[in-house]
């Protein structure tokens, strides 16, 4: 089976692993009570140019704006990233009622597939205001390098191939940049709680 | 949009999906969640009251393709969807396909699954045979109220 991966899942398997602990401090304040992700193996995030759901290329820094859960996912997966999909809108939903404006990213690791508009069908159906961005297969993987994700596309010579790919979400922030990471097990209830922690945290 | 008249069929919305009974076999709450893009999961739970194994072969609906899959994270942190030739019910044992796991794979919809839908679908076993049965597509729970629901237990 023809296989393409990309050089970073190394990296990831450390972040997964969660080889030593990672105490992050900001000039806003101490941010170890509110982080439960241990993180090795540096920098997580930076630039980026995509295609949002509306078809408009955008950069990084138009798309987190303010607090932002970051995930890489593709629509054709039925079982998984709807469901870390949904917990990550439901996560906004309860920062909102309780007064943080946080934002959510859904970038595709399928772009032959994900094209903004099934992107935006996707997406609407577990946030209204979740973004879908998907872009050119450069583009993503500068992307997926930047976030330290991983993701493998299935051979292509079948119209239903899967894509095997990391499913973190990121808190990433607008000036601070990488905050946190939630594994899949966490809750939304979590997710919210140590996010309006580091957002308490930083204000 | 193109409307497929089998899927359409609209439930009654009964309060807990249909359980099913195929010899020593239970088939539990048969259950779908609304898809907006090509694919879709189906879950279930099979309990095998009998004295010996059986096997879950193939799950047949009227979608391109519909596979047995597995959810599973590897070692490296990747999220795999890894195709069965079957699922394994042993004597005395339930077998649940609930999300994140094992899962019926609906491949090539040619519209969403919408809340309310059922998705005709036959279960074939080793042992036990052939059963008709209908996924109901209910809205899909917070995580975690799967299983709960399954046990009718919601703590």
């Amino acid at each position: 089976m023809m296989r393409w991966i990309l050089p970073s899942a190394a990296a990831v398997a450390v972040l997964v692993a969660g080889g030593f602990a990672w105490t992050t401090y900001f000039a806003g304040g101490d941010l170890s009570e509110c982080t439960a992700g241990a993180v090795a193996g540096g920098a997580i995030g930076g630039p980026f140019t995509l295609t949002d759901e509306t078809g408009r290329e955008v950069t990084d820094a138009e798309v987190i704006t303010k607090p932002t859960l970051v995930y890489f996912g593709y629509t054709f997966c039925p079982d998984v990233c709807p469901i870390d999909t949904q917990r990550t809108g439901l996560a906004v939903d309860l920062l909102e009622e309780q007064g943080y404006d946080v934002g959510s990213l859904f970038i595709s690791v399928d772009p032959d597939r994900d094209t903004p508009e099934v992107l935006a069908n996707f997406t609407d159906n577990f946030h209204e205001r979740m973004v879908g961005l998907t872009g050119t297969r450069e583009q993503i993987d500068a992307a997926a390098r930047a976030y330290k994700v991983a993701y493998t596309i299935g051979d292509q010579s079948d119209e239903y191939y899967l894509v095997d790919h990391t499913v973190q979400t990121y808190l990433m922030m607008p000036e601070e940049g990488f905050i946190d990471f939630f594994r899949r097990e966490t809750s939304a209830e979590d997710m919210a709680a140590r996010t309006a922690c580091v957002l308490d945290a930083l204000s | 949009m193109k409307k497929l008249a089998l899927l359409m069929v609209l439930a009654a919305a009964p309060a807990f999906a249909q359980d099913y009974t195929l010899g020593d076999l239970t088939i539990a709450h048969p259950t779908s969640f609304p898809s907006a893009g090509m694919t879709g999961a189906g879950y279930l739970a099979i309990t095998n009251t009998g004295d010996v194994s059986d096997r879950l072969l193939a799950v047949t609906a009227d979608f391109p393709r519909v596979e047995l899959h597995e959810s599973r994270m590897d070692d490296d942190g990747m999220m795999r969807m890894e195709q069965q030739d079957f699922i394994e019910i042993a004597p005395g044992e339930t077998v649940a396909l609930q999300p994140g796991g094992l899962h019926v794979m609906f491949v090539g919809l040619p519209d969403a699954l919408e809340v309310g839908a059922e998705i005709p679908a036959t279960l074939q076993f080793e042992n036990a045979g052939e059963i008709d049965i209908a996924f109901e597509v209910k809205d899909r729970p917070a995580e975690g109220e799967f299983m709960d629901h399954g046990k009718m237990d919601h703590n």
